[in-house]
């Protein structure tokens, strides 16, 4: 086929409004963007001028899958600010709960998302009948990850007694106890993840990219930590916008980001990519099984990535939990500020990739906010994906071509209403 | 038959419809007394003949009026679901601000290639049966409100304050701890999960009829908040009820 129109208005199976156009005429690939027609959303201007403890608390509300994440990067950001140093128990437990927060994402996308195409079928809804075990190993391993979420800041969505400093509540030595055996027995969950995940036929496409995450010392990092590239070169926090050099395009209410190359990928297989070494190592030897080794340039294979950080975040929170019992859990109060105007970023590793949050706070009241988000340094990267992959597909009938491209958006899971809310494959 | 269900969204962040998944899983027998139809996040199959709408998300801009006009036109019922389409929640935050301003902010000189107006809650837009409030909805809240559309009945929320929750959760008061809280006025139904766990409620499930906000807002100067803190607490969920009972329009 040499004349093809895409248009896939509103992508299905993933969070937010997003449509695909494709347009290739006599064999030449006129269009192929990935339009984010999502409403602008506007956090940053809403944060102006409110005190610093409703940042985390507001920002949380960009997106209902990483709230954690949100909260945990706007902390980290308003105490770079502030001169506030976190006690070992809070940099614990936020650990704990982030966690709790890539399990449960990353379950939701595999299971939920991305298995049922792999599966030949529309939802996950069907399974039910047809796979019951595997529905009921994904609901039992969402379940816990929420559970563990809200044991630690009492609610999965939406954070509630994370603070600046520190908790305002803290799980018992008894939550946690049952919350480490539940972790071990989802062990066998795991492995059985690993086993589906392998099963699977990934489709064989690559191209080489630059992958970003962040990077700290021995620790497959999750928060704070420095900007590493696998194209060489590594960056303070500080510096976030020598990498992320945003741009506003015409096709998409979230903004573009490009750094060594035309575009850089964010997320599990660009983590996986940079800190492999660094994973516990029943997921180093996950990822043998699933034949990854770095660097994996294949982005269908992000759902596999995630499959590697779900054992590697089951074993970690065990061994997190078996810190915090062996310290004892202390009432504290947060850590206080040591000054009230500043500056900051703080970071972490959300589930789909790398979060920056920016804050310039004047006596207590944030007078300046910029937050990066994962989807939108992601989507570039995308595009040129798309642009690499529809040549080479121009044999097959529109249904699967249609169906190849949704799928390769779907792996990187994106986040519609976090970068500012996208996806929709439209053949114009 | 099965009533059909469909899930929509607008501006939001889907954390309530990510609850109502949860509860799903968690309720599955509610499956079997329903038949979702359509639900974007979920699934990809897509029907048109639902006779109940869930909509989470407020209205941000005017081509989604005729979207949110034709989910009312075709259901029996419809829902207001989370704080967002109940309230405009925390996306009306910026109707108290200059638009131009707050779109130059954040795009610059490319600031009209995107379309966006003052956010509205649903029931600016159509008349909406029945809401459950919260951010995100509370889960219990959503099984029970099922249940209820099931039986032709309009799930009831409770229209006396958050207090009362929060006293039969034997929470100490948060005024008491020598912080602040809004539970005087805001609705109750979610038992108190914050001050439970230590933080005052911000308001999330709105406000209760008639609130005194003369006292509510002594309350917090008396205990040491500036009048900038008190109204940046009084505008995180609660920026389109107050501008409403203060008789003003978005700026
Ligand atoms: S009410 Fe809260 S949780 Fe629900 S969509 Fe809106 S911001 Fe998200
Ligand atoms: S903590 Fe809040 S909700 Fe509870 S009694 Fe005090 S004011 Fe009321
Ligand atoms: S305590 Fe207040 S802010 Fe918290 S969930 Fe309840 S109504 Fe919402």
């Amino acid at each position: 086929m040499t004349t093809l129109k895409v248009d896939v208005h509103h992508v299905t199976r993933v969070e937010g409004h997003g449509n695909i156009v494709v347009d290739v005429q006599n064999g030449v690939l006129k269009q192929c963007d990935l339009q984010i027609v999502e409403t602008p959303r506007f956090f940053e201007a809403m944060l102006r001028g409110r005190p610093y403890l409703d940042a985390s608390h507001l920002t949380s509300r960009i997106c209902g899958i990483c709230a954690v994440g949100h909260a945990t990067a706007s902390l980290r950001a308003t105490e770079q600010a502030l001169g506030v140093t976190p006690s070992p128990q809070t940099t614990l437990l936020r650990k704990l709960n982030f966690h709790g927060e890539i399990l449960d994402s990353h379950i939701l996308h595999i299971y939920m998302l991305v298995a049922p195409d792999y599966l030949g079928v529309g939802s996950v809804i069907p399974l039910a009948q047809s796979a019951p075990d595997v529905v009921l190993r994904a609901l039992r391993m969402k379940q816990l990850a929420g559970d563990l979420c809200a044991a630690i800041c009492g609610r999965h969505t939406h954070p509630i007694s994370m603070t600046v400093g520190g908790f305002t509540h803290f799980p018992s030595l008894e939550t946690l106890r049952e919350l480490r055996a539940r972790l071990v027995a989802s062990r066998a969950d795991c492995d059985a993840t690993i086993e589906l995940l392998a099963g699977l036929d990934f489709p064989r496409f690559e191209r080489d990219t630059e992958y970003v995450a962040l990077h700290k010392g021995e620790e497959y990092c999750f928060i704070d930590g420095v900007i590493d590239s696998s194209d060489g070169g590594r960056w303070d926090l500080e510096d976030y916008r020598l990498i992320t050099n945003e741009t506003i395009v015409p096709h998409s209410s979230a903004k573009h980001t490009r750094h060594q190359r035309d575009s850089y990928m964010v997320g599990a297989l660009a983590r996986f990519n940079i800190n492999h070494d660094k994973l516990h190592p029943r997921a180093r030897a996950a990822a043998e099984a699933l034949g990854l080794a770095p660097k994996v340039i294949n982005p269908y294979l992000i759902a596999a990535a995630q499959a590697v950080e779900v054992v590697h975040c089951t074993e970690d929170a065990i061994l997190l939990i078996d810190q915090l019992l062996e310290m004892g859990i202390r009432h504290e109060e947060p850590a206080a500020p040591t000054r009230l105007t500043g500056e900051g970023v703080g970071a972490a590793e959300v589930p789909r990739g790398t979060l920056f949050h920016h804050y310039q706070i004047e006596d207590g009241a944030i007078v300046g906010a910029n937050c990066v988000i994962p989807t939108g340094q992601n989507l570039a990267n995308i595009e040129l994906d798309m642009r690499a992959l529809v040549p080479t597909i121009l044999d097959r009938s529109q249904e699967d071509i249609t169906l190849a491209l949704e799928m390769l958006v779907r792996a990187y899971d994106p986040c519609i209403s976090c970068s500012t809310h996208m996806l929709n494959v439209r053949f114009v | 038959m099965k009533p059909k269900v469909a899930f929509f969204e607008f501006t939001s962040c889907e954390g309530c419809q990510l609850t109502v998944l949860d509860t799903l899983q968690r309720h599955p027998e509610l499956l079997e007394v329903i038949e979702i139809v359509q639900f974007r996040e979920a699934m990809s199959e897509r029907g048109e003949d639902y006779q109940i709408a869930f909509i989470e998300g407020s209205c941000t801009r005017p081509s989604d009026e005729a979207k949110i006009r034709e989910i009312r036109e075709q259901a029996q019922i419809v829902v207001a679901l989370g704080a967002c389409a109940h309230l405009g929640g925390i996306n009306a935050i910026r109707n108290r601000m200059p638009l131009e301003q707050t779109r130059e902010y954040v795009y610059g000189d490319k600031k009209d290639w995107f379309e966006t107006y003052p956010a509205r809650p649903l029931s600016a837009v159509i008349e909406v049966d029945a809401v459950i409030p919260g951010c995100p909805i509370d889960r219990k809240e959503f099984a029970t409100a099922v249940t209820h559309l099931l039986q032709g009945r309009k799930p009831a929320i409770p229209d006396y304050p958050l207090c009362i929750d929060c006293k039969l959760t034997e929470n100490v008061c948060m005024f008491l701890r020598g912080q602040t809280c809004l539970g005087p006025v805001t609705r109750a139904g979610c038992e108190a999960i914050c001050p439970a766990q230590g933080q005052g409620c911000e308001g999330c499930r709105g406000l209760i009829p008639s609130p005194n906000m003369h006292s509510i807002k002594q309350a917090l100067r008396e205990h040491g908040m500036t009048e900038d803190q008190i109204a940046a607490k009084l505008s995180l969920f609660l920026t389109y009820q107050t501008m409403q009972l203060e008789g003003v329009t978005p700026a």
